[in-house]
């Protein structure tokens, strides 16, 4: 290595690509996410409307359930109408953080034959899609706090249940959360490989979200038996759950339980995404050149 | 002071040839009206330690067929669909083998559906084969592990890696993280690699601005900074200008000499073929039709040769005279009041030559191969022993 004009020697034996250090992972990262925001600055437009997408959703449901709250004197299932406010602001902030689109994305790779490249490079191109995740939900925050901040203010929020613990609980959940839904729905998403409309599987996992996750309505005014299906879902964990702790609306020992219980549903799709894997991309026929 | 690639240089050596020679000779080949030069400079890259024995790519009896839908046109076939699902296999690579020496470059010849890309796909490592093994640089491709991917190179002409709203650079320093670059040699490399397809300032535009051409030259060097050893090279001209192809070829050509990697091309321009390829492979039908030089291609497949006649000047000579010349078959593929070329069948050659000289007041007589696009154009329009109508895959 002293002498510029000869070249590493390594190359019989090479960089081993087997081991992923911590400074690898960290130069691929550093790279791809400068990329990759810089592509969704590119597309701002975009970007935008989905977030507006995010938006929209809670805010129905805000409104629909502040009325009900208003027409039964106030309170309904629980909750204030103002506690209805915080619900959902908070929702939003957690389906921004824990969205992916990963099923439509391996329909249209597969289907296009644009999965060749990211298959070919000698670095799991879960990192690549982890990547573009990241970047997606970083640009998009900054339509999704202004807007969390001006439904807060508009439809006067009731933050008083949460205190400093809670929020500094709330970022473990979040995290594990995010890291929860991204594994669970980027294993299913393999299915791409068998099936050829992947996409009417995420259709249902939105309904699941819906009901399962809490984004439809805080799971505690929920029927009982959605609630106990709930709890044995990964849909809680990846939603509702992280609110429940911003609200204050989880004691301690229920916050670490929940905690173990997204380890466990990450550990879980971690090991069937490394069964399926190489059967999956076995599959892979390449189409499209 | 030059110095050459040890592996090249033996090889090269034992065909007898210098390396400027051999480089000369795929020149001529190619376009005579060439500006390109090729220079011949330090070699830099890094020495490739393969035991000449040992082949890089090896491919035993490999075969992929896929399974197809199979329905007819219309709403009742498509309810029907439904219920019975009729498929059907498409053999699109038939049990083929070959084997390609560490700093070869082989063409890959055959008609759309030939299974061409099949094979390049399936030793790059994104299919899986039906049965049957390969091996390139010791590793079993569709395996995928992670050494194999950190030394091969799929470019495909019209599949774009790069990112397409950010500066070329960028994605180039992306793949110096995936393919662990350090610093000085991605300096390097990217200078060289700048250097020889004349990227210029084209790598710190985003990819939208760029043409077809220099994209293709900016993908390219991005697939080629990690120095694969082995490299596949699927239509890397396609939709180019001529200019554009030159640069492409001579590119590929001094990428193999300074560093020894193996290559496999496929393109549909012969004019690429002639310049690069010693050897090509040709296949159709998912069949391997020929293996072996490019001149031998030529002789193997056409069973004719073409004699050019320039008469000498006031000879007026009938087409029934012509005739009875070209007892043993031939035709008179054209005739004007000077001259006259005709096709003969490869064993008649000499004598028909011979009758001509001596019937005809001839001022000249050339005896020609016929055009390798001719040639490779009959071959595809053969069917093979066992062929029935296939659709076109990929």
């Amino acid at each position: 290595m002293s002498r510029p004009q000869i070249p590493e020697s390594s190359a019989s034996t090479g960089p081993d690509f087997d081991r992923l250090s911590l400074k690898v992972l960290w130069a691929y990262y550093s790279g791809k996410l400068k990329i990759d925001i810089a592509n969704n600055l590119a597309y701002r437009g975009a970007v935008a409307i989905w977030v507006l997408s995010t938006v929209v959703q809670p805010l129905v449901s805000l409104v629909v359930w502040r009325t009900v709250a208003g027409s039964e004197g106030g309170s309904a299932g629980g909750f204030t109408a103002n506690e209805y406010t915080s619900y959902f602001v908070i929702v939003m902030l957690v389906s921004h953080m824990t969205f992916i689109w990963h099923m439509w994305e391996f329909e249209w790779r597969i289907r296009t034959g644009f999965f060749s490249p990211i298959l070919l490079r000698p670095i799991h191109p879960i990192h690549h899609d982890v990547s573009e995740n990241l970047s997606y939900k970083v640009v998009g925050l900054i339509g999704v706090i202004p807007a969390a901040i001006i439904l807060a203010v508009v439809f006067d929020a009731d933050f008083s249940g949460t205190s400093v613990i809670d929020i500094l609980a709330f970022f473990p959940a979040l995290i594990l959360a995010m890291a929860l839904r991204f594994l669970v729905e980027w294993t299913l998403a393999l299915a791409a490989f068998w099936m050829t409309k992947v996409s009417a599987l995420n259709n249902l996992f939105d309904v699941f979200f819906l009901f399962l996750g809490g984004t439809f309505a805080p799971l505690s005014v929920m029927p009982g038996w959605i609630q106990a299906v709930s709890y044995v879902s990964p849909f809680r964990w990846a939603i509702a759950f992280p609110v429940e702790v911003a609200l204050g609306n989880r004691s301690g020992l229920e916050i670490l339980t929940g905690y173990v219980i997204q380890l466990v549903w990450i550990t879980l799709s971690v090991i069937v995404l490394r069964l399926m894997w190489t059967r999956a991309t076995r599959r892979y026929s390449a189409v499209g050149a | 002071m030059r110095e050459l690639h040890p592996i090249a240089f033996r090889r090269l050596g034992e065909e007898g040839r210098s390396y400027e020679q051999r480089l000369g000779i795929c020149y001529r080949g190619a376009d005579t009206d060439s500006t390109d030069t090729i220079r011949i400079r330090h070699v830099t890259a890094s020495p490739i330690v393969l035991s000449e024995a040992d082949p890089a790519i090896v491919v035993d009896r490999l075969r992929k067929t896929y399974v197809v839908p199979e329905r007819e046109g219309g709403l009742k076939a498509a309810v029907g669909s439904l219920f019975h699902r009729k498929t059907k296999e498409v053999e699109a690579v038939r049990e083929i083998s070959f084997s390609i020496a560490p700093g070869e470059i082989v063409g890959f010849l055959g008609p759309n559906g030939a299974g061409k890309t099949t094979t390049l796909k399936m030793l790059s490592g994104l299919l899986h084969p039906t049965s049957g093994t390969a091996g390139v640089l010791g590793h079993t491709p569709w395996e995928r592990d992670r050494a194999y991917l950190g030394q091969m190179a799929l470019v495909m002409g019209q599949r774009n890696q790069l990112t397409w709203d950010i500066p070329v650079v960028d994605s180039y320093q992306l793949n110096k993280a995936i393919f662990r670059i350090s610093d000085d040699e991605f300096r390097r490399r990217l200078d060289e690699l700048t250097d020889l397809l004349d990227l210029g300032d084209l790598i710190r535009k985003p990819v939208r601005n760029l043409s077809l051409g220099e994209r293709m030259k900016c993908e390219i060097a991005g697939s080629l900074l990690h120095y694969p050893r082995v490299l596949f090279l699927d239509e890397p001209t396609i939709g180019l200008d001529v200019a554009m192809q030159r640069r492409i070829r001579s590119f590929v050509a001094e990428y193999n000499g300074r560093t020894g990697a193996s290559v496999m091309l496929t393109s549909h321009y012969m004019a690429d073929v002639e310049a690069l390829c010693e050897r090509v492979i040709v296949i159709h039908h998912g069949t391997l039709l020929y293996d072996g030089g490019l001149p031998g291609l030529v002789r193997a497949f056409s069973p004719h040769k073409t004699i050019i006649v320039e008469l000498e000047e006031g000879a007026e000579i009938s087409r029934d005279h012509v005739t009875t010349l070209l007892p043993g078959g031939g035709e008179v593929v054209e005739q004007t009041p000077v001259g006259l070329t005709l096709r003969v069948p490869k064993a008649e050659t000499a004598r028909v030559a011979a009758q001509v000289l001596s019937a005809l007041p001839v001022f000249d007589l050339t005896i020609e191969d016929p055009p390798i696009e001719e040639v490779i154009e009959a071959v595809f329009a053969s069917p093979t022993s066992d062929h029935h109508s296939e659709p076109t895959l990929v």
